[in-house]
């Protein structure tokens, strides 16, 4: 194994990760460990923007954006974290500016904002323009930006790495195994503080939004190192996926004016009340249930086509003259390009086909505002070890994230991840390697290179994936849950005794790591599935057909699941941080 | 519907030099990806096939590849294209080394990245808003707009590797360096102009290209490549940013 010593290693670069390395980079050596080259990371995927009161464009107040925060997370999110997140978002956002991120402007010239789903002005209920953009490629902009910075900071890279193992000695973490794509080799980096910003793990499920990429590595790490995983039932369908992709179908479209529609020509969505993504996700979920998709499949309609949205609102009084198909054009371009290049269908003439897909996660791995790592319901800090972004659970998303939240996480708690590690890392020593460190992983990576069994992973994958989707997708119930739970069992025996690998090599060997990865997946999957049968309420983006109501007497508290043994889970709770606002019942 | 593909392939580790391999795929729909088959062959036929990819939705800039002649991102290419009985010809982009069957070496092309200073640069102390905190620099809706299209790129590789004048000469920096370049030139918020057209009028910047206009139709973001590159060569000309 080769081996590599800096103070702070981070692994991820995506908006958490390139945040955090600006910050540390600072004033200790810094090394950024990545398994994608990082402007490949999904956080250039995200379309919407970028929250701030920064009230650009009308009244807006941090207090606002937290409270909207913590409604929109059911009010399982700790609201220290949502306070922390709406006013350091104010800075964020203009350091980004600084930085050279290129957002839209008003007529001032200022960051121009717009509006997005659940942000409001609190005194009167209507929506607010909060959400900063850089025309529909905000986190592409982020991404850049961040990986720009970097580049002029001379910050150290390891692309196309691939981290695999913590090393802990004892109780504290001494470093991490990767493995270097090109030619195989191990290397073991040692380091004071260690960084975990790896991202979501959407690839549990057939039908996302997500990366291949995505597989929930860090999680999985921290996990199998004795690290328990919070709140990991809580997974955000996004209501707009474009069928049978998943692709994401940005909020905008229906924002323009775009309409559902049901396999009746129904506008269905009356009957409900969306403004929230678990509500309008829902309603979908119980139209396709109920047979009432587009030719009986599992898809209904996103019409945008200018004849539809001109006839709606002309019914509602509204003058839509504006509405032609270059309006549509210049709106929503990526959303045309997406119908077009991925669907075959034109939507300024044709109704898009769409059904929920799955999105975020806003579990993980549990850490304080300061992005540290915690080992247990006392909120016992881990010295040394820091996640940040998506794969983290601050938990400032509570039970479902409100739309643009997501990008202001990365760069708040990216941000305080970098300054938190740095700051340890200055005070602290080198953790002594242990003499077997990385030796377990070793092997776990030779049983799956030299694996001649006789189911080939991606087998196992699809299985895992259609198994998620049916049974702890939109809707939940426990005998569901449990079928799932079964099944996934059944999927890691099989995976742990009997895949079949063809290559043997060692140069850009990704049959192997897709494979780790699926080992992954595969345990968040359990994690997520057993969390979900234990949680008998519906909150949030948790929706349980057999118990429908929110149930705050017994639920109002963060899930904590360990690994237990060999093969089995426990679990324990952690109290919500509740400050100014009391637990009510959403209304939208 | 059954699709054909050819694949150029590589094992370092094992082959002397690259062939061609062919794979003929059952049960195809026409919205399939090209990606779509290329991952049945690694998941379904053989593990070892070697290529980058992650977003499958054209905006990571991983899986540039040469199709059917052509660099395109095989996750935005429908078979569909390629009529009813479609036959699709797959190898790596040009001029970087093949490291393994569709992996290239990328490391030249980022070095060329890097050294164009892909990077805002503004001394002068931001604004401060009346509460005391900072403010964002102001820039009109037209300054922003000057440069949008060069902010798209996602660093594929796909206009660099389709240049005659790069694959002759890996010096050049090539179209995705000159488009990144272009995007600092002109913003105005930006004040290392001088520098950064000091760099390209390098003889190894700008003037080599040739205007072949391959890079254009070979960008999956619809970037107008060559006219930044010939803006980039009227402002060395006249030592300035004009709008
Ligand atoms: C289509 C889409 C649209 C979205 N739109 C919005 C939006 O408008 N607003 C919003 O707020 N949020 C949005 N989101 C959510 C948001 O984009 C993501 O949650 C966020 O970008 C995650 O960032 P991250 O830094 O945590 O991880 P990522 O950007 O996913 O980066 C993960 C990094 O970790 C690295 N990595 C992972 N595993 C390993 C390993 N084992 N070894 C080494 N490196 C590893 C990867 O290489 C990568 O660099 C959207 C998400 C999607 C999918
Ligand atoms: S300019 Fe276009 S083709 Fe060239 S690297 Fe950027 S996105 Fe790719
Ligand atoms: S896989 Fe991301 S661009 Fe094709």
């Amino acid at each position: 194994m080769i081996t590599h010593q800096f103070d702070t290693i981070i692994v991820g670069a995506g908006g958490a990760g390139l945040m955090a390395a600006l910050y540390a980079s600072r004033t200790v050596s810094v090394a950024v460990i990545s398994k994608l080259y990082p402007t490949r990371s999904h956080t250039g995927a995200a379309l919407g923007g970028i929250s701030a009161a920064l009230g650009n464009e009308e009244e807006d107040h941090w207090e606002w954006h937290a409270f909207d925060t913590v409604k929109g997370g059911d009010y399982l999110t700790d609201q220290d974290a949502a306070e922390i997140l709406a006013r350091e978002a104010i800075d964020a956002v203009i350091e980004l500016e600084h930085m050279g991120l290129p957002f839209d402007r008003t007529k001032e010239g200022k960051i121009a904002q717009r509006r997005f789903g659940g942000h409001t002005n609190n005194v009167t209920g209507k929506p607010v323009r909060r959400a900063c953009h850089a025309a529909d490629r905000t986190g592409h902009m982020i991404l850049q930006t961040l990986y720009q910075q970097c580049i002029k900071n001379n910050v150290t890279f390891y692309d196309e790495f691939h981290v695999v193992d913590l090393i802990m000695n004892g109780d504290l973490p001494a470093g991490v195994v990767a493995v270097c794509l090109r030619d195989g080799s191990l290397h073991l980096f040692h380091a004071k503080a260690i960084v975990f910003a790896t991202g979501g793990w959407g690839k549990c499920w057939e039908v996302t939004s997500n990366a291949h990429s995505m597989t929930g590595d860090g999680a999985a790490i921290a996990f199998r190192n004795g690290i328990p995983l919070e709140d990991m039932e809580f997974f955000q369908f996004h209501p707009t996926g474009l069928y049978p992709t998943g692709f994401l179908i940005t909020e905008g479209a229906r924002g323009e004016g775009g309409v559902l529609i049901n396999g009746r020509g129904e506008r269905f969505m009356e009957r409900y009340a969306p403004k929230v993504k678990d509500l309008a996700s829902r309603a979908i979920a119980i139209e396709l249930r109920e047979g009432r998709g587009i030719k009986g499949k599992r898809y209904v309609h996103l019409d945008l086509t200018p004849e539809t949205v001109r006839r709606y609102k002309a019914e509602a009084g509204e003058n839509a003259d504006y509405y032609t198909p270059e309006y549509i054009e210049t709106k929503l371009a990526e959303t045309c390009d997406q119908g077009r290049t991925y669907a075959g269908i034109d939507p300024v003439t044709e109704p898009l086909p769409i059904q929920p897909t799955a999105h975020y996660a806003m579990g993980g791995i549990p850490t304080n505002v300061n992005a540290e790592v915690i080992a247990d319901s006392d909120n016992r800090v881990i010295p040394g070890l820091y996640a940040a972004g998506e794969c983290a659970c601050v938990s400032v998303h509570g039970a479902n994230r409100l739309g643009t939240n997501s990008l202001v996480d990365l760069i708040v708690f990216g941000r305080r991840a970098g300054l938190r590690a740095a700051e340890y890392s200055r005070g602290a020593s080198f953790v002594p390697i242990p003499s077997d460190a990385g030796r377990k992983i070793e092997s776990e990576l030779n049983r799956i290179r030299t694996a001649n069994g006789s189911t080939r992973p991606h087998v196992l994958r699809k299985k895992m994936q259609s198994t998620m989707q049916d049974f702890v997708g939109v809707f939940r119930n426990g005998k569901d849950l449990q079928k799932a739970l079964d099944t996934i069992r059944e999927l890691r025996r099989e995976f742990a005794t009997n895949i079949r690998i063809d290559d043997r090599g060692s140069t850009f060997n990704t049959e192997v790591l897709e494979t780790w990865e699926l080992g992954c997946l595969l345990e968040l999957a359990e994690v997520t599935a057993f969390s979900a049968l234990n949680r008998t309420e519906s909150r949030g983006a948790h929706a349980r057909e057999d118990y429908e109501q929110r149930d705050d007497q017994n639920w109002l508290k963060h899930t904590l699941v360990y690994r237990d043994g060999e093969e089995g889970l426990r679990v324990d709770y952690k109290p919500v941080v509740i400050m100014q606002y009391q637990p009510k019942e959403r209304v939208y | 519907m059954e699709a054909v593909i050819r694949i150029r392939r590589f094992n370092p580790e094992k082959d002397k030099k690259p062939y061609w391999a062919t794979y003929t795929l059952k049960d195809c729909e026409p919205t399939d990806r090209v990606l779509d088959l290329l991952h049945r062959i690694k998941w379904e036929i053989d593990g070892t096939l070697a290529l980058r990819r992650s977003c499958a939705q054209g905006i990571c800039g991983s899986d540039a590849m040469r199709i059917n002649g052509r660099n395109r991102l095989a996750c935005k290419v429908l078979l569909k294209e390629f009529g009813e009985k479609p036959k699709i010809q797959v190898e790596p982009i040009l001029g970087l080394p093949v490291i393994k069957d569709l992996v290239v070496d990328m490391e030249p092309f980022f070095a060329h990245y890097r050294a164009v200073k892909p990077y805002l640069v503004n001394e002068t102390p931001p604004p401060v808003g009346p509460d005391g905190r900072p403010r964002e620099r102001l820039q009109s809706v037209e300054a922003r707009e000057r440069f949008d299209d060069t902010t798209k790129c996602i660093l594929c590789a796909a206009c660099t590797t389709s240049c005659p004048s790069f694959w002759a000469n890996g010096a050049y920096v090539g179209p995705a360096a000159i488009v990144q370049a272009h995007r600092f030139i002109f913003d105005d918020r930006d004040q290392l102009l001088k520098e950064r057209l000091d760099l390209l009028a390098d003889p190894d910047g700008v003037w080599r290209c040739r205007t072949v206009y391959n890079c254009t139709p070979a960008c999956p973001r619809g970037i107008e490549v060559t006219r930044a590159i010939s803006e980039v060569k009227k402002a060395i000309q006249t030592g300035k940013r004009d709008f």
